[in-house]
């Protein structure tokens, strides 16, 4: 298995879409090949980072805004 | 030792340029699994609350989603006054059109495809020239890796959460959006990669084949960030 092939099969690697031959292949690869494996595990940081960042709260004034809208918007169902 | 690997001449520009690096420091690569907290266990019930007409219940999953929606909305649009129309938008038609959800997914992935609806229409109202996300991509050079460095110690444990908020934001509103609103999609809201397809009227290999060149370039813009040695 070449470092391209790695690359290419990166996306089922991650979301455990391999089949087991084919996994096993690539870990056989990763434990010989550092620079694919910072790859690896740079890549599965950037994914982690993002999955697991929260997001900022909402500003007072665009909740402020959102509220009002909801409000006019379910007291029109109210009525 | 990358000798040992059979490389391509196309990689050899990668495998070249790194420094050296201990691999006794890398951590042992798991698979990525998504987690689930999205989704509270008691969302079904506020769902049933808000279709039987309950509005507290309603206003209930507001509250719980409304920071998620407004994130997601400005970075497809990457302008704060179109997001906060996008995020409005969505839970107005959201509310306006429950008694159509029937359930077959979560409240939370229905919501995001309404929000991502909302958020395409202003991007495209302000970006009429944007590519069309349906659009072929072609495949380029940048899914081959380039800078191959470790990042050293835990990038959360490095930077303040304003801090690494703000970078994740910069790195992600540089991607273009065929690749942002897809990474966006699967990585962020943690859609499956059937019902990310779905969403954009893309077809599973397009997904799959603009994740991987998300991942690769956050992870190259990333690397200005994060690499050994920077901000250590």
């Amino acid at each position: 298995m070449r470092c391209r092939d790695i690359i290419q099969e990166l996306a089922n690697y991650f979301d455990e879409a391999l089949d087991p031959v084919l996994r096993l292949s690539i870990e056989e690869h990763l434990v010989k090949c550092k620079d694919c494996r910072v790859v690896v595990d740079t890549t599965k940081q950037t994914i982690d980072i993002f999955c697991n960042s929260e997001p900022a709260p909402l500003p007072e004034d665009t909740r402020s805004r959102l509220r009002q809208a909801l409000e006019k918007k379910l007291r029109r169902v109210r009525v | 030792m990358a000798g040992a690997c059979n490389m391509s001449d196309l990689l050899l520009p990668f495998l070249m340029a790194k420094p050296s690096m201990s691999s006794s420091k890398l951590n042992p690569i798991q698979p990525h699994t998504l987690p689930s907290q999205v989704v509270q266990d008691d969302e079904p019930i506020l769902v049933a609350a808000a279709k039987s007409g309950d509005i507290v219940a309603f206003e209930t999953l507001v509250g719980r989603y409304e920071r998620k929606i407004f994130r997601l909305t400005q970075n497809i649009t990457q302008n704060r006054e179109d997001a906060e129309d996008a995020m409005q938008e969505a839970f107005l038609k959201a509310f306006e059109h429950l008694s159509g959800f029937e359930g077959n997914s979560r409240f939370y992935t229905w919501l995001v495809r309404i929000a991502v609806n909302q958020a395409l229409m202003k991007l495209r109202r302000r970006r009429p020239n944007v590519v069309s996300l349906d659009e072929p991509v072609e495949s380029g050079e940048d899914t081959i890796p380039r800078d191959v460095e470790d990042w050293g110690p835990s990038p959360e444990e490095r930077f303040g959460q304003t801090e690494l908020s703000g970078i994740l934001s910069t790195v992600i509103g540089e991607l273009d959006p065929p690749f942002r609103i897809v990474f966006q999609l699967r990585d962020i809201e943690e859609l499956s990669t059937e019902e990310t397809a779905e969403a954009l009227g893309l077809s599973v290999p397009a997904v799959k084949s603009r994740l991987l060149r998300a991942r690769l370039k956050l992870r190259q813009k990333l690397n200005r960030y994060f690499r050994r040695g920077e901000n250590a």
